[in-house]
C-alpha cells in the first residue's frame, strides 16, 4: 500500500460525515455521555401559542434585572452615612445627603450610561412582576395548574411574592424622600402585627426607626438573598417544566399523551433567543425614553419631610388602596393596642390572597373530585366557575389598585374625597361580585355559540361609483376552514440536498406534502 | 437503551415550511423574499449596535445611548424570531409524553424501603433517635437567637418615648428657637427638641408640628388650658396611622392633613381625626414661654407617638 499525503479531502473524510461538530460530539460523549440526552433535548417539542410567551417575558426580565443590577451594584454605596454632596448634579451641591442617595445620583449623572441602566433596572422590575402576574393568570384560566403541575404553581406563586418583596426593597435602597416614606410605612405595617410586631421591627431596623442599618441589610437581601432564592426556584420551575413537558391546547393530533409543536433546535431556540433580545430591547427603549423614579427631584430622605400625591410602584398599589379604604378600627383594651386599620388590610389581607393562590389547586381538586393527570388545557369558557372566580379576584385587586389614587381622583374630577372614599368602599365589594357573575354568564353564552374561537372568513366591503355599498366574501386564505396539519415525529436526519431543493423550489417539493388535513 | 426514543421516529428529512402550511403563507411561497427582509432587519440591528458603541464612546446623552441599544437589540431579536418563525421547520411535530410515574413495583419498593428500614431503626434504637431529635431541636431554637435576636435590641419602652422633656427648647431645622413673633396667626412650622434637629431620630420620632391659630390662648381639650399659649399649639408630626409626617396644613379649615392616606386632624380640638384611616388624635405637646420669650415644652408627650403597636397602652403616662 503506497503512502499518500493527507489531503483536505481525506482529512474531512477521516472526521466522518458530520465533520468537526461530529468530532466534538464524539469527544464529549466519550467523557460526559451527552449524546442521548442531548438529542432528546434538541428534539424537545414546544407547543406554539402566544400566551405561552408570557412566562418567557418574566424569565428574560429576570435576565435583564441581573445584568443591569450587577452594573448598579458596582457603583451603589449601601450606607445611610450623611455626607455633603459634591457631585455633578449642581442643584444638590452642598446639601447633606446620605451616601446611598449620593451614589444613586452619581450613577444617574456621573457614570457613563448609568442613568440608562438605572432606568432599565427599574422598568424591568415593573415588567418582571407584571409578566409574572399575567403569566399566572394564563396558567389559572387555562387550568394548567392542575395535576401534575400543582408544585410548579406553588413555586411560581412563591416567586411572585419574592418578586414583589424584592421590588419593594430595591425601591427603598436609594434612600430618597419617596422611598424613605415607603420604608416608614413598611415599618409601621410590620409594627402593627400583634405580639411580635415591635420586636420584629426593632430587630430588623436595629432599634427605632430609621436607625442606620436598614439600607445595608436591605442591600444584602436585595442583591444576594432574594435573587439567589428566585434563581433556585426558577431552576426548579424550568426543570419541572422540562420533565413534565408543556401543556397544550386541544387540537388536531393533540392528546393527553403527546406534545405537538416545533422542536427546541433550531426553531424554538431561534424564536426564544430572539424574544429575549426583544424583551431586553424594549426595556432599553423604555429606559431611554420613559423617565422613571427621578430621585434627584425628590431629595435625600428626611423623615420630617414629605411629598404629595406620590404612588408606590404599581404592584404595591393594591395594598395602598386597601389601607386607604379601611375604616379606622383600632382595637385598644386590656392594656394593649391592635391597629386593625393597618393589620387587617396590609398583613391579613395579602396573606389571605396569596394563601388562596397557594391553595387553589387543592381546593379545585376537592370541589371537582378530579384527581386525573391533565396535559390538555381548558378553554376558560369551558370552566365557567373557575373563570368567574379568577375574574372576581382580578376585579378586586384592580379596584383596590384604583383606590390607591383616591386623592388624585378627587383632585382631578373636583369631587369630595369623602365621596371618592365611600365609592371605593362600595366598589371594592360590588365590582368583584358583578365581574364574577358577568364572567360566568359570558362563559355560558360562549359555550353555546357555533364556531366560536375559529377564524372567520374575511369580508370585502365595496362602494360603487353610485355610492352603493355591497359586501363580498373574500377568497379563502391559508388557515381558513381550520385546516390543521397532522403532527409527525421530529425526523432523525435532515436530508440536506432535499432541504436545499425545497428552498430553491418554492417549497413545493416537500416530501411530506400530504400532511394537510381538512376538518 | 439508546433506542428507547427511536422507534417513534421515521427517517424523513426535516422539512421546511411547506406551501400548504396554513401558518406561513407567503414565506413558504417566496422564501428568498422573506430571507431578504430578515437580512435587512438584522443588518439595521447590527448598524444600530455599532451606533450604540459610538454613542457610548462619544458619551452622547442617555436617550441616544438607550435608543440605539434598545432598537438594535429589538431588531436583532425580531429578525432572529422571524427567521425561526418563517424559515425554520415548524412541524407540527409530535413527541410522546412518557409517564412521569414509576412502575407499581418501583413505588412499592420505595415505600417498603422507607417503612421497613425505619421500622427497624426506630424499634431498635428509639432512645438514640429521641436524643438526636431533642438535640437538633434545641439547636434549631437556639439558632434563632443569633439569627434574629442579635439583629437589634429588644424594643422595651423605646417606642413609648421621645426626646421631649420638661423645659426642652423648641427649635426649627436650623436650630433657631421660636419666640412669640416667629409665626403669624395661621402659620405653621416643624420643630424639634434643641440639639436633635439634625439627628435622624429627632427628624423621625421627635418631629413636632407647630401651628399658630388666631385668637390667643387655645384650649384644645379639658385639662389642656395652658398647653397652647398665644395660640401656639404643637402636635406630634408622626401620623397615628402609618407614621408619615403630617406635612400639609389646610389653613381655612385648620386641618392638618397626612398626604399618605389623607387622614385629617383638627388643630383646635386636640387633633382629633376628622377623616381618613388614622385611629387616634396626634399627641399634643404642652408649651410655655420661658423668661426669654422662647417656646419650651411643659413636659414630654403623655403617650407614645405614631402608629399603634401591641404593647402600646392608652392609659400609661410617659411624660418624662
Amino acid at each position: 500500500m503506497s503512502e499518500t499525503l493527507p489531503t483536505a479531502r481525506s482529512k474531512r473524510q477521516a472526521l466522518g460525515p458530520y465533520g468537526r461538530v461530529g468530532k466534538v460530539v464524539d469527544e464529549l460523549d466519550d467523557r460526559l455521555g451527552i449524546a442521548k440526552g442531548g438529542r432528546v433535548f434538541l428534539d424537545k417539542i414546544f407547543p406554539d401559542h402566544w400566551s405561552f410567551m408570557l412566562g418567557e417575558i418574566a424569565l428574560y426580565s429576570f435576565v435583564v434585572l441581573i445584568a443591569t443590577g450587577v452594573f448598579l451594584a458596582l457603583y451603589f454605596v449601601p450606607s445611610t452615612n450623611q455626607i455633603i454632596y459634591h457631585g455633578s448634579y449642581k442643584p444638590l451641591r452642598g446639601q447633606p445627603v446620605s451616601e446611598a442617595y449620593a451614589s444613586t445620583v452619581n450613577i444617574s449623572f456621573g457614570v457613563r450610561g448609568g442613568l440608562l441602566i438605572r432606568q432599565m433596572h427599574h422598568w424591568s422590575a415593573d415588567i418582571f412582576v407584571g409578566s409574572i402576574v399575567v403569566h399566572m393568570a394564563r396558567i389559572f384560566f387555562t387550568g394548567a395548574f392542575r395535576k401534575p403541575r400543582e408544585l410548579n404553581w406553588t413555586i411560581g406563586t412563591t416567586m411572585l411574592i419574592l418578586a414583589v418583596l424584592e421590588g419593594f426593597i430595591g425601591y427603598s435602597l436609594p434612600d430618597d424622600l419617596i422611598s424613605g416614606t415607603g420604608l416608614r410605612i413598611g415599618y409601621s405595617i410590620a409594627e402593627s402585627i400583634p405580639f411580635v410586631g415591635s420586636y420584629l421591627v426593632s430587630f430588623l431596623w436595629g432599634g427605632t426607626f430609621p436607625g442606620n442599618v436598614i439600607i445595608g441589610r436591605f442591600y444584602l437581601i436585595h442583591v444576594f438573598i432574594i435573587p439567589l432564592v428566585i434563581f433556585g426556584l426558577l431552576g426548579a420551575h424550568l426543570t419541572l417544566l422540562v420533565t413534565q413537558k408543556h401543556t397544550q391546547f386541544k387540537g388536531e393530533g393533540r392528546t393527553e399523551k403527546n406534545v405537538v409543536g416545533s422542536p427546541m433546535f433550531p426553531t424554538f431556540m431561534a424564536k426564544t433567543t430572539g424574544f429575549m433580545f426583544m424583551v431586553a430591547g424594549m426595556t432599553a427603549l423604555l429606559g431611554a425614553f420613559a423617565q422613571i423614579n427621578p430621585i434627584w427631584q425628590f431629595g435625600s430622605y428626611d423623615p420630617s419631610k414629605i411629598s404629595y400625591a406620590v404612588q408606590p410602584d404599581w404592584y404595591m398599589g393594591w395594598l395602598d388602596g386597601a389601607l386607604r379604604i379601611m375604616p379606622s378600627w383600632e382595637f385598644a383594651g386590656w392594656g394593649h393596642t391592635v391597629p386593625l386599620e393597618v393589620f387587617l388590610p396590609a398583613v391579613i389581607f395579602p396573606g389571605l390572597i396569596f394563601n388562596i393562590c397557594f391553595a387553589w389547586p387543592a381546593l379545585e381538586r376537592r370541589w371537582t373530585g378530579d384527581n386525573e393527570l391533565h396535559n390538555l388545557l381548558d378553554r376558560p369558557r369551558d370552566r365557567p366557575k373557575r373563570t368567574a372566580a379568577g375574574a372576581a379576584m382580578l376585579a378586586l385587586l384592580f379596584t383596590l389598585f384604583a383606590a390607591s389614587s383616591t386623592d388624585v381622583l378627587a383632585n382631578y374630577f373636583h369631587i369630595s374625597l369623602n365621596v371618592v372614599l365611600w365609592a371605593f368602599r362600595v366598589l371594592t365589594i360590588v365590582v368583584p361580585i358583578i365581574a364574577g357573575f358577568v364572567t360566568y354568564g359570558i362563559c355560558l353564552e360562549m359555550q353555546g355559540v357555533q364556531g366560536i374561537g375559529k377564524r372567520k372568513r374575511a369580508v370585502i366591503v365595496h362602494r360603487s361609483a353610485q355610492g352603493e355599498y355591497s359586501t363580498v366574501t373574500a377568497a379563502p386564505r391559508p388557515g381558513d376552514g381550520h385546516e390543521e396539519l397532522e403532527p409527525e415525529p421530529v425526523p432523525v436526519r435532515i436530508d440536506i440536498a432535499s432541504l436545499a431543493g425545497t428552498e430553491e423550489g418554492n417549497g413545493q417539493s416537500s416530501p411530506t406534502g400530504a400532511r394537510q388535513v381538512t376538518r | 437503551m439508546s433506542d428507547e426514543h427511536e422507534p417513534s421516529r421515521t427517517k424523513v428529512p426535516m422539512p421546511l415550511a411547506t406551501l400548504s402550511d396554513p401558518h406561513l403563507g407567503d414565506s413558504a411561497t417566496h422564501p428568498s423574499r422573506v430571507e431578504a427582509i430578515i437580512a435587512l432587519i438584522l443588518l439595521v440591528g447590527t448598524v444600530l449596535m455599532a451606533g450604540f458603541g459610538a454613542a457610548y464612546w462619544q458619551n452622547w446623552n442617555p436617550v441616544i445611548l438607550g435608543g440605539t441599544m434598545g432598537a438594535g437589540l429589538f431588531l436583532l431579536g425580531f429578525g432572529l424570531t422571524a427567521w425561526g418563525k418563517y424559515l425554520m421547520p415548524q412541524g407540527p411535530f409530535v413527541e410522546e409524553r412518557h409517564p412521569v410515574a414509576s412502575s407499581p413495583e418501583a413505588r412499592g419498593a420505595m415505600a417498603a424501603a422507607l417503612v421497613e428500614r425505619s421500622a427497624v431503626v426506630v424499634k431498635r434504637r428509639k432512645m438514640l433517635g429521641g436524643i438526636f431529635a431533642l438535640g437538633s431541636g434545641i439547636f434549631g431554637i437556639v439558632a434563632i437567637f443569633p439569627l434574629l435576636r442579635s439583629l437589634g435590641p429588644v424594643p422595651g419602652t423605646s417606642l413609648e418615648h421621645t426626646d421631649w422633656r420638661k423645659g426642652t427648647l423648641l427649635v426649627d431645622s436650623n436650630g433657631r428657637s421660636v419666640s412669640r413673633g416667629t409665626l403669624v396667626p395661621g402659620g405653621i412650622m416643624t420643630v424639634f427638641p434643641e440639639g436633635k434637629e439634625n439627628t435622624s431620630y429627632g427628624q423621625a420620632i421627635d418631629q413636632t408640628v407647630l401651628v399658630r391659630v388666631p385668637g390667643g390662648n387655645l384650649t384644645t381639650a379639658p385639662g389642656r388650658e395652658t398647653w397652647a399659649p398665644a395660640g401656639y399649639v404643637a402636635y406630634s408630626k408622626v401620623c397615628t396611622h402609618l407614621g408619615c409626617p403630617v406635612g400639609l396644613y389646610e389653613q381655612q379649615l385648620e386641618l392638618l392633613v397626612c398626604p399618605c392616606h389623607q387622614s385629617m386632624f383638627n388643630v383646635r380640638n386636640g387633633a382629633v381625626p376628622q377623616f381618613g384611616p388614622a385611629p387616634r388624635p396626634l399627641p399634643q405637646l404642652p408649651l410655655y414661654f420661658d423668661t426669654d420669650g422662647n417656646l419650651r415644652a411643659q413636659a414630654g408627650y403623655d403617650q407614645a407617638v405614631g402608629p399603634g403597636f401591641f404593647e402600646r397602652s392608652t392609659t400609661k403616662e410617659n411624660g418624662t
